[in-house]
């Protein structure tokens, strides 16, 4: 792999971002939307219950994570759709570009704006409502770095699918959070679900981060466990995401779709 | 094959189930030579060069650029190759400048602010320099996807009707610098083209293509003569409308 390549990637992204207010705004404007959002819901809350729970580490705390989730997806998902709105994969893969140096530019890209998402919620809970991730104490490393290696195989896997599906497969990538939201108990713990769900929630690594949330946010000591599970199957997760980009990948070489890669010819 | 070929064909196919859109061609590009690459729609042309540039996969067959096999290293092989089309402008959402820094890091160039200010001085390029390339004239994104194809000084160059969108004046001066850069270089390029007059003017040698195969191969301002027709043009015609008589099956 060439850094010089894997940065173009970046660079074309930061050019732009730069140029355009739109691409930008989106970057922390929506996260601080819901951290605020968030926020009030987990005062009022805390101001009527009497059970004693900490919403804001319960709720704000969970809802920031799961943001930062989404933003790591998109940050996978916007690069690679700005290829497909503006019709690039011609000029990018008759360079010397591998596939390698592209998803790993894209992710990149991604560190890149969650970075700013992340940063952006954290100042915004802090200052308006006094919430510290620090409150989750050294587990907080795993939580985003499960939460990360999963956002990267989202994106990764959306991508994989709008290659192979066509640019109307767009509409297909973005709602992926939310599906998978009920499924991880953002909210709520995982045995209030029915069985088969918590049969779906063992699979997704960011169901174990929001149990050992809200196991420190009721002052137990999350189970190591159950995050080195999480762990391992961010992980997995990652290489199936990868290995189904590079076959649809090779695929989308083979049959000319890369070449002539538009709403029409893909399918 | 020739030692010192830019470019080198070997049996090269591309079917799409039983259909063969490039059947067993073979050929050569040398350095200092632009072929070009001719042919009626559908013949194949525009496969072969994406098969060259490695975005489609060849069912069978050999591509070697310089000494590299495409297929064993393609990053090293598409080093300094490029390419401009009329159906790949580069993307409209990125001024001229930004469009050849990012291209210019994908191909490795070394110096690459002289170089960007070198091309868009070649292309009359400089005042639209931030100007987003979605904004431009056709003929401006042409000349601005031209920039991107020399970019990285290529010793393979692929053009796939590179002057289609040109006004007759820029065309010539395309050629002409286009020309010029092959012999600085010492490289090579496959040209595609419908305007005959052009092909005449720019082209050393031209492979004639029909239904995938290489029917004709020769100098284009011999070949009609040799072929019992008037004109290049009239040539083209004959492949497109009777290649049977020219020895197509």
């Amino acid at each position: 792999m060439r850094a010089h390549r894997i940065g173009a990637i970046v660079v074309r992204q930061l050019h732009l971002l730069r140029g355009s207010p739109a691409r930008l705004l989106p970057l922390f404007a929506w996260v601080a939307v819901d951290v605020i959002l968030w926020g009030f819901i987990s005062k009022f809350l805390d101001s009527v219950s009497a059970a004693g729970l900490d919403f804001f580490a319960l709720l704000l705390g969970a809802v920031l994570l799961w943001d930062y989730l989404a933003r790591v997806m998109q940050g996978v998902t916007m690069a690679f759709f700005e290829d497909v709105w503006s019709r690039n994969f011609l000029n990018f893969f008759a360079t010397p570009l591998t596939i390698a140096e592209y998803v790993t530019g894209l992710v990149a890209t991604s560190v890149m704006t969650s970075v700013i998402g992340l940063t952006v919620m954290v100042v915004v809970a802090r200052a308006a409502f006094g919430l510290s991730l620090l409150v989750y104490g050294p587990p907080l490393a795993a939580f985003l770095g499960v939460l990360f290696v999963f956002g990267i195989a989202l994106g990764i896997l959306g991508t994989a699918i709008v290659l192979r599906l066509g640019p109307a497969a767009e509409w297909l990538i973005w709602p992926i959070p939310a599906l998978l939201s009920p499924f991880a108990g953002v909210f709520y713990p995982l045995s209030t679900l029915p069985s088969w769900m918590q049969a779906v929630s063992r699979i997704l690594p960011p169901s174990y981060v929001f149990e050992a949330l809200r196991a420190i946010a009721a002052g137990r000591l999350p189970s190591g466990r159950d995050l080195a599970i999480a762990a391992v199957l961010a992980v997995v997760e990652l290489a199936l995401a990868a290995w189904l980009f590079s076959r649809v990948y090779r695929r989308a070489v083979r049959t000319g779709l890369l070449a002539r890669y538009s709403a029409e010819t893909a399918g | 094959m020739t030692a010192g070929a830019v470019l080198s064909i070997h049996e090269l196919c591309k079917s799409y189930g039983a259909v063969a859109a490039v059947d067993r061609i073979s050929f050569e590009v040398r350095p200092n030579e632009i072929v070009g690459l001719l042919g009626p729609n559908g013949a194949g042309k525009t496969t072969t060069i994406n098969m060259v540039l490695g975005v489609l996969e060849p069912t069978s067959g050999t591509i070697r650029i310089g000494k590299t096999d495409l297929r064993r290293n393609r990053s090293k092989a598409l080093e300094r190759t490029n390419f401009a089309a009329v159906y790949a402008p580069l993307p409209g959402n990125l001024t001229v400048a930004e469009n050849l820094h990012v291209f210019g890091l994908l191909y490795g160039v070394r110096g690459l602010r002289a170089r960007i200010e070198e091309v868009l001085a070649d292309f009359d390029l400089q005042r639209f320099r931030n100007v987003k390339c979605g904004v431009l004239s056709s003929g401006e994104q042409t000349r601005v996807g031209l920039a991107k194809a020399i970019l990285n000084s290529p010793h393979l160059l692929l053009l796939d009707e590179p002057t289609a969108s040109l006004d007759p004046a820029s065309a010539r001066d395309v050629r002409k610098r286009i020309r010029a850069m092959v012999t600085a270089c010492q490289a090579g390029a496959l040209w595609t083209s419908h305007n005959m007059l052009e092909v005449q003017e720019v082209c050393d040698r031209v492979l004639f293509l029909s239904r995938g195969r290489i029917l004709l191969d020769g100098d284009p301002r011999a070949l009609p003569s040799e072929h019992g027709k008037a004109t290049l043009e009239d040539l083209f015609i004959a492949v497109a409308r009777e290649p049977l008589s020219l020895g197509g099956g």
